[in-house]
């Protein structure tokens, strides 16, 4: 950054002069904070298809048959929903969002290290959208191998799987570019005092976060080069028929995606541990614990890959050690959720919208949690695996997760983002049609599983006809609560009241200490740090 | 933060003779393919293929002259990619 630039403190940082105009002078600028609204602008617009695509498949399944589309318009449908919810939704969202915007701000930094780096890494996500999302258009229609582009029906499936696969690919990079960048940024930038032990948690997950993100995303790269080597020059590194191991794919494919469900939700815990303080007006209890849960989930987060494989046809060894290491890894998330609920004990709690989905995060986390181990059970497992009860799992730690800490980072730090405020009543009452919609949605899929509904199909036998009736309403009840969460949002920026006072929840980070919305380089002077990052009482 | 910013002027012999010793371990790795390992063959090749990396870092990343905490996390990353090897070899060495 210039001198000349330095000298606008306290002009916010959307009215700074650049030499760009209009647009370019956001998807040109290396500045944090843009990066980070360019990301929520593509995140959010992908969310947008992404709920589309799926309210279709609910609509397909609310009777048995043929309702709205055929099979292979089902398969390709829930291919591409989770494709675009994974790889350009959830698996960016938090770090490359509020990670984005407010990493540097809460440990006193003025940008990342690397800010052309960072502003690369949008970029080529872009790029990876655009590749992934040709599959649409081009010959042979979209793919329908579902999000796991498994072996050996990917490369033989006639469908467009080589834009999906290669837009994955590019995707990766792009988190990779993140994740550099955040380690680097933690490693070098912390303020004068930051220690370790001082660092706020959510840093901490983004630290955690990164790793994973620099460390398993070359593999699924490789192993999706793989499958297009597989393709165009039938190598046999999957094709049974060539020598090749099937089972190999769903190893090297899990590798990755295994630790990317907590490249998603470690960022999420990150945020609930800073709702939770700010909101229970109390210092988090066992702010060390958390660390160390948090770095533990990542580490052993690793090595539990093999769950989504256990009737595969894998050794008994490996069946028993999955299975162990699996439920190894829910000791530390649970040893968060004691501390989150720790410290909600004899607080006075502010009931606001970002401490609603803070607290309903507990309560879908806790069902997701504690379903993942029926799966983690290898005889529980041989019943459930493939059934909607996995879906509903799933959804419920993805989007009950990741989802509700999005919405709930977004209602916490929005003041703070934009500089205004929206509709506190409005925001409760979008939170209030999401909860009941999204429950209303997914629990009756833990019943269909468990009852031998099969995933992926787009038909059933009438005995399941009730309870996915009961989800495709809910699917309704939850898209009218995102819709008034998206309006509430967007009027609130537009028009909403000014914010005057810097810090309206009463947080301790630094990000509360700086302007709404932030100057360019966030402080005017870098600040010394002297205390624990929730000192409250 | 972890500032180690002063200079360090590496040799000529020095990046020479790494240079050889990554060329030999290259000609040995071909040269064992033709050796029949069984199920070694793999962990032979991966097992070169990290001594190598290891040179590089070392040398010609400069990871000698950086501090303890860089080196820790660099052993961190091999200790874990090794440990991941070792899982998935659970399932192969006993089907």
């Amino acid at each position: 950054m210039s001198n000349q630039e330095t000298e606008t403190t306290h002009v916010s940082f959307r009215d700074v002069k650049s030499k760009y105009k209009g647009i370019f002078a956001w998807i040109f600028s290396t500045d944090h904070k843009r990066v980070g609204l360019l990301y929520l602008y593509s995140i959010v617009s992908f969310f947008v298809v992404g709920v589309l695509l799926g309210a279709a498949m609910k609509l397909e399944l609310m009777s048995p048959g043929k309702t709205i589309m055929d099979p292979q318009a089902y398969n390709a449908i829930f291919t591409l929903h989770g494709v675009i919810m994974i790889f350009l939704v959830v698996v960016p969202g938090l770090p490359a969002v509020f990670g984005n915007f407010f990493l540097p701000i809460m440990i006193g930094a003025k940008d990342v290290a690397f800010p052309k780096l960072n502003l690369l890494s949008w970029w080529v996500y872009v790029v990876g959208a655009l590749v992934a999302l040709s599959a649409l258009f081009a010959g042979g229609g979209p793919p329908d191998t579902g999000w796991t582009f498994y072996a050996p029906y990917s490369f033989k499936t006639n469908t467009n799987m080589l834009p999906a696969v290669l837009g994955a690919f590019i995707l990766g990079f792009s988190s990779i570019l993140t994740g550099i960048n955040f380690i680097v940024t933690i490693h070098r930038l912390r303020a004068p005092g930051m220690s370790w032990f001082r660092l706020p948690l959510f840093p901490w997950t983004l630290y955690g976060t990164a790793w994973i993100q620099i460390l398993a995303t070359p593999i699924v790269g490789i192993t999706l080069l793989m499958i297009v080597g597989e393709r165009l020059f039938n190598i046999g590194f999957f094709d049974p028929a060539l020598g090749g191991d099937p089972i190999l794919y769903q190893h090297l494919f899990w590798i990755y995606s295994h630790p990317a469900v907590y490249i998603m939700i470690l960022p999420a815990m990150g945020v609930i541990s800073e709702i939770i303080p700010t909101f229970a007006n109390k210092s988090i209890f066992g702010y060390k614990a958390i660390v160390i849960s948090t770095l533990a989930i990542a580490f052993v987060g690793y090595f539990v890959w093999g769950h989504h494989m256990f009737t595969s046809g894998m050794s008994g060894t490996a069946l028993y050690t999955f299975s162990f290491l699996t439920f190894l890894v829910a000791i530390p998330s649970a040893i968060k959720v004691f501390n989150w609920v720790g410290t909600l004990h004899k607080a006075s709690i502010q009931l606001e919208a970002p401490f609603f989905w803070a607290a309903s995060f507990l309560f879908v986390f806790m069902i997701g949690g504690l379903s993942g181990l029926a799966l983690g059970a290898l005889a529980t497992n041989v019943h459930l695996h493939d059934t909607a009860f996995v879906v509903a799992h799933f959804h419920f730690i993805v989007f009950g997760g990741v989802g509700f800490a999005f919405m709930g980072a977004i209602h916490y730090w929005f003041p703070k983002m934009w500089g205004r405020m929206y509709n506190t009543r409005v925001a409760t009452t979008g939170w209030i049609f999401f909860f009941i919609g999204f429950n209303t949605l997914y629990l009756p899929m833990f019943f269909l599983g468990i009852d031998g509904m099969p995933r992926r199909y787009y038909d059933y036998v009438e005995r399941f006809h009730g309870p996915n009736i009961v989800s495709t309403i809910g699917s309704w009840v939850m898209i009218a609560g995102i819709i008034i969460i998206l309006v509430n949002l967007i009027r609130g920026a537009k028009y909403g009241p000014i914010t005057t006072n810097k810090n309206p929840w009463g947080g301790k980070t630094l990000e509360w200490e700086v302007d709404s919305p932030p100057t360019l380089e966030n402080f005017e002077e870098i600040p010394v740090i002297d205390r624990s990052p929730y000192d409250y009482r | 933060m972890e500032n180690n910013n002063e200079s360090h002027i590496v040799p000529y012999k020095t990046y020479g003779i790494i240079l050889s010793v990554l060329i030999v371990l290259t000609l040995i790795s071909v040269a064992v393919t033709r050796i029949e390992l069984a199920s070694l063959t793999v962990f032979v090749a991966i097992l070169l293929a990290a001594v190598k990396s290891s040179f590089v870092l070392i040398y010609f990343m400069h990871l000698k002259f950086d501090n303890k905490l860089l080196k820790a996390l660099v052993a961190a990353v091999f200790i874990l990619i090794a440990l991941v090897m070792v899982v998935t070899f659970l399932d192969y060495n006993y089907r």
